[in-house]
């Protein structure tokens, strides 16, 4: 990411040390996630010390300081998903993306997360790409819709 | 400014508006356990062995004395059954991180805190921010802070700041009760500070 574009995020909250939050909120959604430069700009624009937006950065799971892939894959294994067999899903999608939860592929297309319910418990299994709901998944039917997501 | 009068540990003491029980106390020379306090640094209540018993209206209730300001007619006990077991167990379960901290075994021999009574879990730091509040707030260089939180929570260098500042200063490491601040500082060093013949490795 640009200091330009980080600069004009910035600028719109008026360089105000309040907004620190927002505007790393900003950063991340456009730039999937929150590299050192971009924190250390932040820090000297705001003139707010590195290490508190690097402890901010690392203290809400909203915000990534590594890379992360295209597309967010959201294994749910709460109680109701993991009944219905949400680790056999897991290990599927595990196979499949070559990665384990909490991590990226290396040619950031996918990052794998496993979240305990979407709220949506009568779907279970439950596998969310990008916020959207694939309900009632089977493992034979994981990689039919990872296809779906280049 | 009027005196507060308070008693603690049956003694008559008076303190000023403003000030926390920690320092009437010390003030009137009675001690009581600390780990995160510093007399340079705002109050921060991270470790909680300085808890005691306070008694107003016939209530009593524990509070953190580092941070709990007086109040007229309070009675204080700074150590009582309830305290001493509460301070055991804050100790039992800091040394499951620290088991080797000089510091944490001399208040375990005085509360009889047994250093294996919680599965170890040598994380060595116990958070109690003395390092990073020292830096922030005394010497205002910021160059060591927290990451994550939690189980997860770590301290962590700034390699960019510390590479310039902490040769000559260091005054944090006599601080930290479990020394495990030093060895961080020399991972950093080793692993992060730009050396000289490769030119600068920490500007990716
Ligand atoms: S490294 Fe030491 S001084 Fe710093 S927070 Fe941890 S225990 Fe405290
Ligand atoms: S000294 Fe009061 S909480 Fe640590």
């Amino acid at each position: 990411m640009d200091k330009d574009s980080i600069d004009r995020i910035v600028d719109k909250y008026h360089g105000e040390a309040s907004y620190l939050i927002q505007i790393l909120l900003e950063i991340q959604s456009e730039n999937n996630w929150l590299p050192k430069e971009a924190l250390k700009r932040v820090s000297d624009k705001l003139d707010v010390p590195l290490t508190r937006v690097q402890h901010i950065a690392t203290f809400y799971k909203a915000f990534s300081v590594v890379p992360k892939g295209r597309h967010k894959v959201h294994i749910c294994v709460g109680t109701a998903c993991h009944v219905r067999g949400a680790s056999r899903i897991l290990d599927t999608v595990e196979e499949a993306t070559g990665i384990k939860p909490g991590e990226t592929d290396l040619e950031l297309k996918y990052s794998l997360e496993t979240v305990n319910c979407l709220g949506c418990c009568a779907l279970g299994p439950v596998m969310e790409i990008d916020g959207k709901v694939h309900g009632k998944m089977a493992p034979g039917k994981t990689s039919d819709v990872l296809k779906n997501y280049e | 400014m009027s005196d507060i009068l308070l008693q603690i540990d049956g003694k008559e003491v008076s303190a000023t508006e403003g000030m926390t029980l920690l320092s009437a106390a010390r003030t009137a020379g009675i001690s009581i356990p600390t780990l995160c306090h510093h007399e340079k640094l705002e109050p921060f209540g991270g470790c909680r062995l300085c808890i005691v018993e306070v008694e107003a209206g016939g209530w009593t209730k524990l509070v953190v004395s580092c941070v709990y300001p007086v109040e007229e007619n309070l009675i204080v006990r700074t150590r009582s059954e309830k305290v001493d077991r509460i301070r055991k167990s804050i100790l039992e379960l800091l040394l499951a991180h620290a088991p080797d901290a000089f510091e944490l075994q001399d208040l375990a021999k005085e509360y009889g805190a047994d250093k294996n009574r919680f599965e170890k879990d040598a994380s060595f730091c116990i958070h109690c921010g003395l390092c990073v509040r020292y830096c922030a707030e005394v010497k205002k260089k910021n160059a060591i802070g927290f990451i994550d939180r939690g189980i997860r929570k770590e301290i962590s260098f700034i390699p960019e700041i510390a590479a310039r500042e902490c040769n000559d200063c260091k005054e944090c490491f006599p601080l930290c009760p479990t020394s495990y601040l030093q060895a961080v500082f020399v991972l950093t060093e080793g692993l992060a500070f730009s050396s000289p013949s490769s030119g600068s490795a920490t500007e990716e």
